[in-house]
């Protein structure tokens, strides 16, 4: 039974969480009827992080022995942007040919095909078929669906982008003590031409302020900066935020 | 010969990389007058070629720098994307299927055959790995390039006058254009194919399997 591939990628987009992603990539390997699938992020600085359906006990014993930095797959994919046949890689060196036999043990299967993603800011992720068949049969399943796998691996990677955002928000960039000032007197009510004279500048510096303040909130205009600026305790309405301890809810004192 | 050859690997190929990059600062810095940055080596070389993208490199017959262009994936850092937003209404082009097509160069010495041969060469990357479009910033001298080798591709947006003026252009897959390029650059679909699978070790497409 072929794929619903729109229906499919639709699912993808509407994942919560992993556990999400783990359910999709189950349900695409027994589409295919392969032995497994693998969906593994990699960032530059080495955390990794993915889903799929190796044995955890292979998942762990690959980050205990660090394999990240004998992968041919891994390492081979991560310069290359193309789809990658695993048997095109190059597993001369000895520990090299020693991963591979110890993955064949835990069940990864002889051929591989794997999708290298780049995404924004040199972020990298692959997604892998891996199966045990001979090589005519693997060079069938590839041709077929390697347009289908390079559409599935961006929006899985699409996903894992959202949620890696969603658990690690950008940090809000501090705002200056003027900007401070002027956010807060504005907060309170305090007209702009009010608030200029109490700050003894004029309108057209404020204005200024206002600007940069809003562009390090994200804020869409002043009203939007401000109430950004007051739920993540940048300033405090009520007294003056540099003479306020923090102390807000849930949020410790920029130090 | 065509040869594909990604950033991580250059330096099996010491004296292609050499004049390649010498003749991109003869090109640009030289001739069109792009304020590039050229190194005490004489390379020319931006930030795009730390990034591991993938060349398609013509060499001659001595072993040097015929022609080449450079590939990177719409979905990673692109040109187009860091710089050239205002060319497209501000909208970001980044699919899986669009890989951007930057810094086409030709040897000073080079014909029209080796700049139709790049195009086959490109043609070969889309067929084998699903690439429906390339887009790519060029200017109004290689504009007239592009349609003299008959690969005139789709403008999306314009700026600047005279010879300044840039453009962003989108390249389709088109199977008919791929005979007429091999063509006019005098290749058959096998020499072109050969190259190919001497570098990625593949072929471009494996036979459909039929009955």
């Amino acid at each position: 039974m072929a794929l619903d591939l729109e229906g499919y990628l639709i699912d993808v987009e509407r994942a919560r969480g992993l556990e999400d992603i783990q359910t999709l990539i189950l349900h695409l390997r027994d589409q295919y009827g392969v032995d497994h699938i693998v969906y593994h992020w990699v960032s530059s600085d080495g955390e990794q992080y993915g889903c799929g359906t190796y044995s955890p006990e292979w998942a762990q014993r690959y980050v205990d022995k660090d394999y990240l930095r004998v992968d041919p797959v891994v390492i081979g994919c991560f310069q290359r942007f193309h789809p990658v046949d695993w048997r095109k890689l190059d597993w001369s060196s000895k520990a090299a040919r020693a991963f591979q036999a110890e993955a064949r043990d835990y069940g990864v299967g002889r051929q591989g095909f794997s999708i290298p993603v780049r995404g924004p800011n040199g972020q990298f992720a692959l997604l892998t078929v891996s199966h045990d068949c001979d090589d005519e049969a693997w060079d069938a399943f590839t041709l077929a669906h390697q347009r289908e796998l390079i559409l599935i691996a961006h929006y899985f990677n699409l996903k894992a982008l959202e949620l890696e955002h969603a658990r690690a928000p950008e940090p809000i960039k501090s705002l200056s003590p003027r900007e401070v000032d002027t956010l807060t007197f504005l907060a309170m009510g305090y007209s702009r031409g009010q608030v200029a004279d109490m700050l003894s500048i004029s309108e057209h510096t404020l204005r200024a302020y206002i600007e940069s303040a809003r562009f390090k909130l994200n804020a869409a205009n002043t009203t939007h900066a401000i109430t950004r600026a007051i739920t993540e305790g940048l300033i405090v309405v009520g007294g003056t935020s540099r003479a306020a301890d923090g102390g807000w809810p849930g949020r410790r004192t920029p130090s | 010969m065509l040869r594909y050859v990604y950033g991580s690997d250059l330096s099996d190929h010491p004296r292609l990389t050499d004049t390649m990059f010498r003749d991109r600062a003869t090109q640009f810095r030289d001739r069109l007058g792009w304020e590039v940055t050229v190194d005490p080596n004489g390379w020319e070389q931006d930030e795009y070629d730390g990034l591991d993208p993938l060349y398609v490199i013509w060499e001659t017959p001595s072993g040097r720098h015929g022609g080449s262009m450079r590939f990177l994936p719409t979905t990673g850092q692109t040109m187009i994307n860091d710089h050239f937003l205002g060319l497209t209404d501000g909208a970001a082009i980044q699919s899986p299927f669009i890989w951007e097509c930057t810094r086409f160069c030709l040897a000073p010495e080079a014909g029209g055959r080796i700049a139709g041969a790049l195009m086959a060469g490109g043609g070969e990357l889309m067929r084998a790995f699903d690439v429906t479009h390339f887009v790519g910033v060029f200017d109004q001298r290689m504009k007239r390039i592009y349609r003299m080798i008959g690969s005139a591709p789709d403008i999306l947006g314009e700026a600047g006058s005279g010879r300044d003026r840039i453009a962003v252009g989108l390249w389709e897959y088109d199977a008919a254009d791929r005979l007429r390029v091999l063509d006019r650059a005098g290749l058959t679909p096998e020499q072109s194919e050969r190259w190919f699978e001497q570098s990625f070790g593949r072929k471009v497409r494996e036979m459909a399997l039929t009955g």
